[in-house]
Formats: structure tokens, C-alpha cells, sequence
């Protein structure tokens, strides 16, 4: 059983560590995290921001400064990808793994037209003629939503909204046809009635055409509602993964149920007060040595503190990064409760 | 003199230079080699007067073109003047030009550049068209047609170049004291009922010092290039009175007798210019972290 | 797109007309009587009657203003005062040797530059990054007219392969005439060179952290494809800016070298009439060198429109 599991792993990431050169100095910004992703499966990393969820995207798409240092491995269909020189990660990029990210008002190049910016990936891996990717580009545009795709193909970036430039880079994303697609707060800087839209499109067309994904998100929401399998980061690592369902039926890390408590809530009692994880998180170039949430942990004690916690089974795939998990698993009652 | 607004919006606002400026600028590289550059310039222009090895003035046919030696460290000139003599007072000319020209740029240029940012509008329209006109005209071709109106002369050079550095003063006061105008302590003041010009002296002026710092640095060099070319042309400072960029003149006729005569006031003129401009790059980084950026 | 091109173009008019206004009563109105610094402090009053009315000078100031712009208009720019020629006609021969020099000057002040500043950015903060900006610190500080005597020291007085000045002029072909304008335009490109390349290296850095940088390498481009066909672009914007800031530079720079170098170009015209007392010179070669200045920096304005797609929406 175990070998007919992987035959079908994509995506194989294990022991990954990145230390990257900041203004305060060398940081250890990802430690320890390991998953594999089978094809056609999604998977979604949940954390504040600064807690190494785009670093670690980054990584997967060879895209860090050249002054990190990355170990581990990262092997996409029994490939290795750690340490791939940067020629051969360019027929990866955009080909096999491909990638939307946060902000669609300046990730589209402001001089090009929107058509040859799609073109250019078909182009560079698939050898598409100029006007076979024009049509190809058009055909994008037209899946992606965008209405009028054959007369706009031809406009520049600043003509077109936030949703629809976003529309734009995911058929960027999608031009060659992916096994994995990354997608990193796609709709975060998107308005509240475009998000949706945005979710349900990447959704279909992930669906439609068996691709993985990776979806990157600060909002608990978003994760539960997309993605089938999640890891929750903080400090760097990941602190609980599972399937979906089950770490939102039994949360077993502080930080996820600070998370949980955190979330804003429609039809909340007037003057409810926003619960709120205490403290900030910490800076990647000091972290401490045991365990990254302990400074601010309600249930932490001595031994937190004292040495980095191993991964904890709780269930079935579901693992948890803490020494803790007797007493904080039973404050779940209240915890769903608030 | 505290009133409410200022009281808050102030410390976290102005950049003072920090605590422990002295501290990090003695540890900024271009800072300390652009800072000891113009001190030595300075040294020579206020050394010069009290004390030169000869006199800068008196000609002596017989002593002329000689070689270095113990009396001549730089040898003599063609008129037998002692060039180091010369050098030295050439320094006070330079300075005494920069700080004029860059003295006349600043004072209307920060005045026109405050008020376009306070008044927008047709003002402002104006007086940027006004500046991108001036702009138009370097200083080398102003102090042409000054020279042809009213005779060459130190004036004239440094007429030419003050003008010639309004506009970019203009240009760099008013994006500055734009910006600060739209920050929330502004409009704090504004809606307390402070007028335009108490918030322009109060908030906008001691927000932009520091860019005008580096761009006064900057300005000097090149007041102190452009003097040097309208001496050489003989548009700047007029014999007797010597100038590196005269001196240079004087020497081009002689470059296959005396090339080293030369060469010396044009290390001058470099040293002076680069000491400037590393000091400016300096203070930039230093004053205004956010300017900074990849120099 | 057109729309945009014309009001620039009207700009352009006005901008002329004023700075032709200023330049006339700078020179025609200040100074007084033009005849009588002509002829010097001793002569008749009689004998300076008689030239200021063959000058035409007895005439009102907005006369003579006029009679200069509608003559200049069909190319009559008047008689010198000191030879009695057309002032074009002396103009004209001497733009035989400006216009090749600036343009000379300015082809090589792009090259160098924008080799350099791409190299830089290409190669940000490692050795070769460090070492080219120390030069361009160097090259900044250099008074143009000293790095042209230090270039007839090295290439003339040393070792002979220039001439140390003087201009061969086009009759005997290109190549002698450019021979000698290759020392007065290396020396007004290096320093300009110098500036641009700085500008060019801080525009490439400051594009190479958009995200669009990121989007195009997630792509699959090589770094090097990213620059070339995402970044340059981006980056020309502020480097143009400043080429034309740069050219007015250049023109005045001309007036200069040409001294250095003994050319017959505009810059010594002017020197020339200056000494002659010749004002209906000068004022033409200023206003003409003005023109040229205001000019580029319309060209540069319509420039950027043809690179950046974004400024025709912007300005209509």
C-alpha cells in the first residue's frame, strides 16, 4: 500500500530548512518542515505573516535570494530540486510548478501587453509560435473569465482592475499546463465581493485539470473551505498538519487555536471584543531555542522552553508540534465554543 | 510653545539627527574620506589667509617655469608665481564662489519650492514651469550672454550659477514639502487652524532640512565644477585674482614645455568636487535612511 | 496619443518664445548702446549715430524684437556687426563641427553608461560593481575641460597619435574630420558617462525589486532574460529624464571643449563675438543653443509616451 502511495507522490518535501540574510543578521527563517503532495491533491499553509509560509512557496519555486542557504530536499516527481542549478529550475518554473501571487496590481509588467505576458511561458517552454500563443492566450483569457478576451489581449495592465489583472496572472500560471500550481494569498488584496470569485475560479480549474495546489493564506476561512490537507506555521515551522476536517474537528496546538479564537466573525454580538493572540510574533534572527510560540503560549511551562518539540501523532495524518497537547486538547469545547 | 498638536505629532516626526549621529558617521565610509577631503580644501582656503609660501600676486619673470625644489615645492608658473602659493588662494576663490552661488540657489529656490507645495494651484504650475524654463539655461550659457551684457567677472560666474541651481532647489523642496504635506501631523495642525505659512515653518522646513543638506553638498560641487569652467573660459573670477580653472588656462598654452603646471589645479578642482560628493552620499545615508537607497 | 504630442508641442512654442524674450533684452536692452561698444568710448557721438542707424539699433526695443523672430523665421538672422555677414551663414558653417560633436559625444556617453550601469546592477555589490562606481565617483569629480588637457597630455604631447587640436574638417572625407573630434568627445562623454551610469544602475536596481520581476522569472526566464526584456524598459523612463538634462549639459559642455581643442564650432563663434563686441552674434548662438536644449527635452517628453503605455491614458 505504502508503495502504490508513492508512485503517485508529486511533490516530496522533507526536512527543509532555509537561512536567509536579514538587516539583523543570519536567520534561521524554515526549519523542519516536511509533506509530500500526490497529484490532483491541495494542501493549505495557515500563519501570520512573517511566519515563513511564502519563504518556504519561494523555495519550491528556487525563486530565494541567492544568499540563502537551503537544506533538505525538495524532490517534484523523484527529481531533487535542492541545489539545482538555476538554468534547469528555469524549465521548471512556469512549466511544472507555476505560481500566483498577492499583489495583481504591480505583478504584471506595466509595458507589456497583457497577451504577451501570457504568451511567454508558451513561448519559452512549449515552443509556441507567436501566433499559436496568441491564440493560446486568448483561449486562456476566455477560461480565466476575462470577458472580451480577443479585443483585450492587446491592453496594457493599467487598464484593467484588481480582480481582473489577478484573473490575468493566473492564466500566466496556467499557460503550460502545471502539475503544481502555488498559489500565495491570492485574493488578500482583492475586494471582499471579488475573493470569492477568485477562490471558486482557481478551485474549478485546479479540479478541471488534476493539478496540485499549494494555497498560501493568513485566514482560517479561506483554508477551510479550499484546500484538503493543511499545515499551520509559526515561528518558521510547522507547528500542526493534517487533513482539513480533522484539525478544525480537534485542534491540537495553542497557536492554531489562537488562530481559530482570532477569526473575525459575521453577526458577532455587538462590542464583542476581538480576541486576540497576546504578544507578536518573533523576529526570524532571534528565535528561541525551544519552542516558537512558548513567549506567547498560554499553557507554557519549563520544558517549552528548554528544547525544539518533536511532531506529536494525534490522529489519523494529523501531527502537532507541541509538548503540551494533553492539556490544550482539552480545552477544545471552549475553544470552539467563542 | 507646546500647543496640543505639536506636542504630540512632533517627537515621533522630525528627523533630528539621531543620537549618536557623530558615532555612525564616523564609521560611514564616504562620509569620513568625503569629510576630510573638504576639510583639507577648507584647511587651505582659511590657511591661505594668514599664511602662503610666496606671495600669490608678485610676479617674478626671472623665477619662472622652475621646477619643484626646496623653496618651489611645486615649482613656479610662467609668470614665476609659487604654484603651491597659488593653489592655496585658489581655494578661497572656489569656496567663496561655491558658497554664493549654492547661498542664491537655496534661498529662492526653497522659497519658490515651499511656496509651490503650500499654495498648488496655478502657483505651483508656475513656478515649476518657471524652474523647468530656467533649467533650460546652463550655467555656462547664462554667464555667456551675462559676460556679453555687462563684462566678465566674478559676479557675472556667480550669477550665472546661482541661477542655474534654483530649479533643481526648487525641484527638491517642493517634492520633499509635498510629501510632508500629506502626512496625518499636517493636516493635524491644519485642523487645529494653523495657517499654511506656521505649518510650512513649523513642520514642513525642519521635516526637509536634511535633504536640503545633501543637496547643498551636492550643489557645491557643482558650483565648484561650473566656476572652474567659466574661469578657464574667462568668464569667472579675472586675473590678478588667482582661480584653478585660470590657472588651467594659463598652463594649456604651455602643455609641451610645463605639462605638470597642468595638472595640479585640476587634482584641486577633483579633490574638492569628490571630497563634496562622497560627503553628500554620505549624509544622505546618514540623515535620511529612506533616501538612501542603492548609491 | 496625438492629443498628448500637441499640447507638448505648444509648450514648446511658449517655452521658446519666452526664452527668446529674455535672451533679447538681456542683450539688446541691458547693455545699452550697442553702438557705442562697438566703436569704444572715444568716438563721436556723430560717427555712433550714424552706425546705430545703419544697424537699425535707432529703432524701438519691440521693433527690433520683432524684426529679429519674423527674420529668423525664414532663416534672416541679420549682418554681424563686426564682418558685415549673414549671421546664418556664419552659424551655419560652424554647426559643421558642433552638431557631430555633441552627437559624437552623446553616442558614447549612452554606450559607456548604459554598459556600465547594466553590468552594476547585473552584478550588484559584488567586486566589479564596487570597482566601476568608485570610478564613476572618480569620473563625476572631473572637470571636463582638465580630463580633455589630460587626454592632449597623454595622447599628443606623449605619445603623438592626436593632434592636440585644431579640426580637419569634412573635405577630405569622414575620417580625418571624426579623428579629430574623437579626443573633445571622449572627453565630454566620460564625465557625462559617469552620472548616466549611476542613474542607470540605481533605475535597473530599483526595477529589478518589482514583483513583476519575481512574476516574469516564476515564468521560467533566466535572470538574464528578465533584464533584458522585462527590466530595461522599465528602467529607460528615469535614465531618459536624465539623457536630456544631460544633452543641455552637453551643448554648454561643447562651448568649452571647443575652447580646449581650438575647434571652429559654435562655442568659439561665441567667444569670438563676445571679444568683437558682436551682440547680434551672440544672441543668436545663445538662442539658438537654448532652442536646441528646449527642443531635446520635448523630444525626450514624446519619448517616453512612445515607451510607457501607461502616459497616453494619463495626460488626455
Amino acid at each position: 500500500m505504502v508503495n502504490v502511495a508513492n508512485q503517485n507522490i508529486l511533490l516530496d518535501v522533507q526536512n527543509l530548512g532555509i537561512r536567509l540574510n536579514t538587516s539583523r543578521g543570519p536567520a534561521q527563517a524554515v526549519r523542519e518542515v516536511s509533506f509530500s503532495l500526490r497529484r490532483g491533491e491541495t494542501l493549505g499553509l495557515v500563519g501570520e505573516s512573517g511566519c515563513g509560509k511564502s519563504i518556504t512557496a519561494l523555495a519550491l519555486m528556487g525563486l530565494l535570494p541567492d544568499s540563502a542557504v537551503v537544506g533538505g530536499s525538495i524532490k517534484l516527481a523523484e527529481r531533487e530540486l535542492v541545489g539545482l542549478p538555476d538554468a534547469d529550475y528555469c524549465d521548471i518554473r512556469g512549466n511544472r510548478i507555476s505560481m500566483i501571487f498577492q499583489e495583481p496590481m504591480t505583478a504584471l509588467n506595466p509595458m507589456h501587453t497583457i497577451g504577451r505576458q501570457i504568451a511567454e511561458p508558451l513561448r519559452r517552454h512549449k515552443g509556441f509560435s507567436a501566433a499559436a500563443a496568441r491564440k493560446e492566450a486568448i483561449a486562456l483569457l476566455d477560461r480565466v473569465g476575462l470577458p472580451d478576451a480577443a479585443r483585450r489581449v492587446d491592453a496594457y495592465p493599467h487598464q484593467f482592475s484588481g480582480g481582473q489583472r489577478q484573473r490575468v496572472t493566473i492564466a500566466i500560471a496556467l499557460a503550460c499546463q502545471p502539475d503544481l500550481l502555488i498559489a500565495d494569498e491570492p485574493t488578500t488584496a482583492l475586494d471582499v465581493t471579488i475573493q470569492g470569485q477568485i477562490l471558486d475560479l482557481i478551485a474549478d480549474l485546479v479540479a478541471e485539470r488534476g493539478m496540485a495546489m499549494i494555497l498560501i493564506s493568513h485566514d482560517l476561512g479561506v483554508i477551510a473551505e479550499n484546500v484538503q490537507k493543511m499545515m499551520v506555521m509559526y515561528g518558521g515551522t510547522v507547528v500542526e498538519s493534517g487533513i482539513t476536517d480533522a484539525v478544525f474537528w480537534r485542534m491540537g496546538h495553542p497557536y492554531t487555536q489562537g488562530l481559530f479564537r482570532a477569526r473575525p466573525r459575521l453577526g458577532a454580538k455587538k462590542g464583542t471584543r476581538l480576541k486576540t493572540i497576546a504578544g507578536t510574533v518573533p523576529e526570524l534572527a532571534d528565535l528561541p531555542t525551544g519552542c516558537p510560540f512558548a513567549d506567547r503560549c498560554p499553557l507554557v511551562e519549563g520544558r517549552c522552553r528548554a528544547a525544539f518539540p518533536a511532531m506529536v501523532r494525534v490522529g489519523d495524518d494529523h501531527l502537532v508540534r507541541c509538548v503540551r497537547t494533553d492539556v490544550s486538547m482539552m480545552n477544545l469545547p471552549e475553544v470552539l465554543g467563542a | 510653545m507646546s500647543t496640543p498638536d505639536t506636542a504630540i505629532s512632533m517627537p515621533a516626526v522630525v528627523q533630528r539627527p539621531a543620537t549618536g549621529f557623530w558615532r555612525r558617521a564616523l564609521r560611514h565610509r564616504s562620509f569620513v574620506a568625503g569629510g576630510a577631503l573638504v576639510l583639507l580644501v577648507l584647511f587651505a582656503a582659511l590657511l591661505s589667509l594668514v599664511w602662503t609660501p610666496w606671495s600669490a600676486y608678485d610676479i617674478d619673470i626671472a623665477a619662472k617655469l622652475k621646477p619643484p625644489s626646496s623653496s618651489h615645492w611645486l615649482g613656479t608658473d610662467v609668470f614665476g608665481r609659487d604654484i603651491v602659493s597659488l593653489l592655496l588662494v585658489g581655494a578661497r576663490a572656489t569656496i567663496a564662489v561655491g558658497i554664493i552661488a549654492v547661498g542664491i540657489g537655496l534661498s529662492f529656490g526653497v522659497c519658490l519650492g515651499l511656496l509651490a507645495a503650500a499654495r498648488k494651484g496655478w502657483t505651483e504650475e508656475l513656478i515649476m514651469r518657471m524652474s523647468d524654463f530656467t533649467f533650460a539655461f546652463p550655467a555656462v550659457l547664462s554667464a555667456i550672454m551675462l559676460a556679453a551684457a555687462v563684462g566678465p567677472g566674478m559676479v557675472t560666474s556667480i550669477t550665472a550659477i546661482g541661477i542655474f541651481q534654483i530649479p533643481t532647489f526648487v525641484r527638491v523642496t517642493r517634492a520633499s514639502a509635498n510629501a510632508v504635506w500629506s502626512r496625518e501631523f499636517v493636516l493635524a495642525a491644519r485642523a487645529s487652524g494653523k495657517g499654511a505659512f506656521r505649518i510650512t515653518t513649523e513642520h514642513v522646513l525642519p521635516n526637509i532640512l536634511s535633504v536640503l543638506v545633501v543637496q547643498a553638498t551636492i550643489g557645491f560641487a557643482l558650483a565648484i565644477l561650473a566656476e572652474a569652467a567659466l574661469s578657464y573660459l574667462g568668464l569667472g573670477t579675472q586675473p590678478p585674482q588667482p582661480s584653478w580653472g585660470r590657472m588651467l588656462n594659463e598652463a594649456q598654452t604651455l602643455l609641451f614645455q610645463a605639462p605638470s603646471l597642468a595638472v595640479y589645479p585640476g587634482v584641486a578642482i577633483a579633490t574638492a568636487v569628490l571630497g563634496l560628493n562622497l560627503l553628500g552620499d554620505g549624509l544622505r545615508d546618514l540623515l535620511d535612511p529612506r533616501l538612501a537607497r542603492e548609491r | 496619443m496625438s492629443l498628448f504630442v500637441l499640447r507638448r508641442f505648444l509648450t514648446l512654442l511658449a517655452t521658446l518664445a519666452v526664452a527668446s524674450v529674455i535672451i533679447f533684452l538681456v542683450l539688446d536692452a541691458l547693455p545699452g548702446n550697442a553702438a557705442q561698444m562697438l566703436m569704444g568710448a572715444d568716438a563721436s557721438p556723430d560717427a555712433v549715430r550714424a552706425l546705430a542707424v545703419k544697424l537699425g539699433l535707432d529703432q524701438p526695443l519691440a521693433y527690433r524684437y520683432l524684426h529679429w523672430i519674423t527674420g529668423a523665421a525664414v532663416g534672416d538672422l541679420g549682418n554681424s556687426y563686426a564682418y558685415g555677414t549673414p549671421v546664418a551663414a556664419l552659424i551655419g558653417e560652424r554647426l559643421w563641427l558642433s552638431i557631430p560633436l555633441a552627437l559624437l559625444s552623446m553616442a558614447i556617453t549612452v554606450v559607456l553608461a548604459l554598459a556600465a550601469g547594466i553590468y552594476t546592477a547585473a552584478n550588484h555589490n559584488r567586486l566589479g560593481d564596487v570597482g566601476v562606481m568608485s570610478l564613476t565617483q572618480v569620473g563625476i569629480a572631473l572637470p571636463n575641460f582638465w580630463f580633455a588637457i589630460l587626454l592632449i597630455l597623454l595622447f599628443s604631447v606623449k605619445l603623438h597619435w592626436l593632434s592636440a587640436g585644431g579640426f580637419a574638417g569634412w573635405d577630405d572625407g569622414i575620417w580625418p574630420g571624426l579623428r579629430s573630434l574623437l579626443l573633445p568627445a571622449i572627453s565630454l562623454a566620460v564625465v557625462q558617462a559617469a552620472i548616466l551610469a549611476r542613474v542607470t544602475r540605481s533605475a535597473v536596481l530599483e526595477v529589478l525589486r518589482e514583483d513583476f520581476v519575481r512574476t516574469a522569472r516564476a515564468k521560467g526566464l533566466s535572470r538574464r532574460a528578465v533584464l533584458w526584456q522585462h527590466v530595461l524598459r522599465n528602467a529607460m523612463i528615469p535614465v531618459m529624464t536624465v539623457m536630456g538634462l544631460q544633452f543641455a549639459n552637453l551643448l554648454a559642455g561643447t562651448v568649452v571643449i571647443e575652447n580646449v581643442f581650438y575647434l571652429p564650432g559654435l562655442g568659439r563663434l561665441i567667444f569670438q563675438s563676445i571679444a568683437n563686441r558682436d551682440l547680434i552674434v551672440v544672441r543668436n548662438c545663445v538662442m539658438l543653443l537654448a532652442a536646441m536644449v528646449i527642443s531635446v527635452n520635448f523630444v525626450v517628453d514624446v519619448l517616453y509616451a512612445v515607451i510607457d503605455p501607461r502616459i497616453k491614458v494619463h495626460h488626455l
